[in-house]
């Protein structure tokens, strides 16, 4: 069978899934083998969590080419629905890893139900100004959670709005207490799971990418106009590339949410958003490699610097500031183009395209 | 009836503050075409430098309020000159993360140095009288309607410091040189430098100016609400940065409108529906406009050439 | 009945009337010429019969379907096509993708059979990738196949574009100034492509340029367009020789 992709992307793609199992299997036998700290280990299903959330947006940002400041609206979905089921599954399964399931597919589902609440009003607007709404829809959810209130009876689940009028009968709970959030989490994440969502996540994304749909979804970002002017139904695979987005972010909620003692709706504000899209814009936009990487390292990163204790927020900002700069600042780039040169006539190396 | 006007006066004196915010937003997009979002955190750094002024050492409140601009308008051009300049023709996502970059510099900064306990931001804007009898009545604000409806005077000063900026600012933009500067700068950067504009003056005066008006805008915040700490900045200057967005980014009578609105609907939606959900609804709000509006209430309609 | 059939169309923008009152008849498989001075409305009427614009007045009928004011996309399943004044390519796709999102709407298959890489995506894509690369052969462009449309030269980034508006099996082919910036023999080999391309798939050709020689040695009927209105139209012969024409556009000899 002739290879349908131009070896590039193949070679690109490969590399991408062999550097996600090499890095589970290192960190699973340093894990086994005792040499992580307590604090590395509880930070490996994070991690996962948000090269999920990274990977999520790329996909809208870099591949569908619109910028969303929301996207911690739909990690929020994910969490909290996937936490109330979850816990409302607490008593009834016991198999922590089929609640955890269940916890990311109601998560990935409600968040895409969302998205797609979203992003039929959203994406009909261009550039900046869909930014800012996905601004305000990101607010509005954080909003939302953070006065919602969930228990559960022998009844089943009850919910109030604003106030708390939910009347528990016997042997009943709350789950979900408006701005306490969920308290009392069951953890049922694990770095495995993590491990195969990253794994079906590039699956979706790379298959997305390359193939019919993934083309009129970038040739939407490329040009607009020449797309519509090719037949291609706008609202359609915007929507499409948002929806997925939404999806997987919801999972990289759900499964953030089942790695926490409890979770409160203020976390995912406007702050974490913009957390995520400082993993992907530095990852390079369309590089889901670089988002996983840029996702890894800056999450670890903070911890790296606990050492420089009060500084270590303060150098974050500076390291980001400096990369950006070195990343993407026209003299900054010739300069690296030149540097590249050089070093390739010193060392007389070819490279061939592939 | 009363209470309706106490809240819209409150309102428009909250959309005062958010409008002279937005303003430097709408500026500083229309001709650097950047979100700068770290004016949020100018507006916080103004209003420590005032704190520090009056209550620390005991200045008087003007010097306070001027030495609070003039930190603010050195801090906004030295971040022009280092952080966005080299990315002018850059995609702007870059220039949009490194502004984010150092909004966190700026919050983080003001951590170290001024710690995150709350400082009481002195109340000012107030009139003290002499009584016969040798005390002070410190006097806030005026009584309307035999004691039923009183206006402080933070609101009042707040309100008639927005109308006279607008005012100022207007002429600026459209009777002097400079004024014209910019806005030429923002239409099309290449044929104003052709027309012999320097466009790296221009653009750090307009970050000067921003800035400048952020520092403004923290004083007249912290006077209306006198918590501060370091992230006091940061979500005023979002529903600032929606304020402007809404009214029509670029346009400077589009930031009056948009961060007007915006304090009377987030004060209504307080005062009337609830508190706790005050933020999702101005936010709502928002989206109704833009989606009727997609450019926003005063916004131009650029066509696309095709 | 016509291909097309364009009555009393018309466009104001604000207070400017920026086209009036055209009649436009075009027959199935004819090479058509619409030209006039800059500013006179041709691109404007590009982009009325394709959907940018939405005409104010008049109608707009193709092979007896009225498109008058439908969406960009609609249009084109209907049968138009084209090509811009200003090259819009898709610039970080490749060569072939450009062509292969030519023909999104001409072999399909579900989105999930794409994600879950299901055997008919395998022999859709392989489909896809011979009729792509039959369309890049005629525009001689099949070695640049996995190139970035953005690294190529300016002519072959036209006849890229015109490839891809093929792909798209159009009725109508409208193609806006495609040989602007090519010199005569690109200009001479454009010309034959344009025939080959009419002759081998059936399809009207309407276009708009500027270079006499192509226009005189291609088009079969002209309307020349002078402030929004028709100012003359006619066989190549008839339009050159009307005075009117040669006071407003193409100068004496």
């Amino acid at each position: 069978m002739r290879s349908l992709r131009t070896n590039k992307t193949l070679r690109t793609n490969v590399i991408t899934y062999a550097v996600v199992v090499a890095a589970f299997v290192l960190f699973q036998c340093l894990g086994s083998a005792g040499v992580l700290s307590s604090t590395m280990k509880g930070q490996l299903v994070p991690i996962c969590a948000y090269v999920l959330m990274a990977l999520s947006l790329n996909l809208t940002v870099g591949i569908l080419g619109e910028l969303s400041l929301g996207h911690a609206g739909f990690m929020s979905v994910g969490a909290f629905a996937g936490a109330v089921t979850a816990s409302a599954m607490q008593d009834s399964v016991q198999s922590s890893a089929l609640r955890l399931t269940v916890a990311v597919l109601v998560g990935a589902v409600l968040a895409a139900i969302v998205g797609v609440l979203i992003g039929i009003p959203v994406l009909r607007l261009n550039g900046d100004y869909l930014a800012i709404v996905t601004l305000a829809f990101g607010e509005i959810i954080k909003s939302i959670v953070n006065n919602l209130y969930i228990g559960m009876d022998a009844n089943g689940l009850h919910a109030s709005f604003l106030n708390n009028t939910i009347v528990l009968g016997e042997g009943g709970r709350m789950i979900l207490s408006g701005p306490m959030g969920v308290p009392g989490i069951k953890k049922t994440a694990t770095f495995a799971a993590g491990f195969i969502l990253i794994l079906i996540a590039l699956f979706v994304i790379f298959n997305l990418v390359n193939s019919r749909a993934g083309r009129a979804i970038m040739a939407l970002r490329d040009n607009r106009i020449a797309a519509e002017s090719v037949g291609i139904n706008v609202t359609k695979y915007k929507l499409m590339a948002f929806v997925i987005s939404a999806a997987i972010a919801g999972a990289g909620g759900a499964l953030y949410g089942q790695a926490q003692n409890a979770i409160i709706a203020t976390k995912f504000d406007f702050n974490t958003s913009i957390l995520i899209l400082v993993f992907v814009v530095l990852g390079g936009m369309g590089n889901m490699l670089g988002s996983i990487l840029a996702a890894a390292l800056l999450t670890v990163l903070p911890e790296l610097l606990r050492s420089l204790n009060d500084y270590r927020m303060l150098i974050y900002a500076i390291v980001l500031i400096l990369m950006m700069l070195f990343n993407s600042a026209p003299a900054m780039v010739q300069w690296r183009e030149q540097m590249t040169e050089k070093l390739r006539k010193t060392f007389g190396k070819e490279k061939k395209e592939g | 009836m009363l209470t309706f006007l106490n809240h819209l006066i409150n309102g428009i004196s909250l959309g005062s503050v958010y409008a002279i915010i937005a303003l430097g937003y709408t500026m500083v997009y229309g001709i650097a075409k950047m979100l700068n979002f770290a004016h949020g955190d100018i507006i916080m750094v103004g209003a420590y430098i005032c704190f520090f002024a009056v209550s620390t050492f005991g200045l008087p409140p003007i010097v306070g309020v001027l030495l609070a601009m003039v930190v603010c308008t050195v801090l906004g051009m030295v971040i022009e000159r280092l952080a966005y300049k080299p990315l002018r023709s850059a995609p702007s996502l870059a220039v949009l993360i490194t502004a984010i970059g150092v909004s966190y510099f700026l919050q983080n900064a003001a951590q170290l140095l001024w710690t995150s306990n709350p400082k009481i931001f002195p109340s000012f804007l107030v009139v003290t009288q002499q009584n016969a009898d040798g005390t002070q009545t410190v006097k806030s604000g005026i009584q309307f309607a035999g004691g039923q409806l009183s206006v402080s005077y933070a609101t009042l000063i707040t309100i008639a410091v927005c109308v006279v900026i607008m005012l100022v600012l207007t002429w600026f933009t459209e009777h002097t040189k400079m004024g014209q500067a910019i806005q030429a700068c923002s239409e099309d950067k290449g044929a104003a430098q052709l027309m012999g504009i320097n466009v790296n003056t221009t653009i750090s005066l307009t970050f000067a100016i921003g800035s400048a008006l952020a520092a403004i805008a923290g004083v007249l915040l912290c006077s209306a609400y006198p918590t501060l700490v370091p992230t006091t900045g940061s979500m005023p200057g979002i529903k600032a940065f929606t304020a402007a967005v809404f009214g029509g980014i670029g346009s400077i009578p589009g930031a009056l409108l948009g961060g007007i609105l915006l304090g009377v609907i987030e004060i209504f939606a307080k005062a009337y529906i609830s508190t706790q959900l005050s933020d999702a609804i101005v936010f709502a709000v928002l989206i109704v406009v833009l989606l009727v509006r997609p450019t926003g209430l005063l916004g131009k309609q650029i066509r696309e050439k095709v | 009945m016509a291909l097309l059939e364009v009555s009393n169309l018309g466009i104001a923008f604000g207070g400017l009337q920026a086209v009036s009152q055209l009649d436009l008849k075009i027959e199935k498989g004819q090479l058509y010429g619409l030209i006039g001075p800059n500013g006179a409305g041709k691109t404007t009427v590009f982009n009325m019969l394709t959907g940018v614009y939405k005409p104010t007045e008049g109608d707009i009928i193709l092979d007896g379907k009225n498109i008058t004011g439908l969406p960009p996309a609609t249009i084109n399943q209907a049968g138009i096509a084209r090509t811009f004044q200003n090259i819009r390519l898709f610039n970080d796709l490749t060569v072939l993708d450009n062509v292969k999102v030519g023909l999104h709407n001409q072999v399909r298959y579900p989105m999930w059979t794409g994600v879950l890489r299901l055997p008919s995506f395998y022999t859709k894509e392989r489909e896809m990738n011979k009729q792509a690369m039959k369309l890049l052969k005629i525009f001689d462009l099949d070695k640049e196949a996995k190139l970035k449309a953005s690294s190529l030269p300016y002519g072959k980034q036209r006849k890229l574009e015109i490839a891809r508006a093929l792909a798209t099996n159009p009725k109508l082919l409208l193609l806006d100034e495609p040989a602007a910036g090519m010199n005569p023999n690109e200009t001479a080999e454009l010309m034959n492509t344009i025939k080959f391309v009419r002759d081998t798939f059936g399809i009207a050709v309407l276009l708009i340029e500027h270079d006499m020689n192509f226009v005189m040695g291609i088009c079969e009927y002209i309307t020349v367009l002078n402030y929004g209105r028709e100012l003359a139209q006619g066989t190549g012969d008839a339009v050159r020789n009307n005075p009117k024409v040669i006071a407003a556009y193409l100068g004496g000899d």
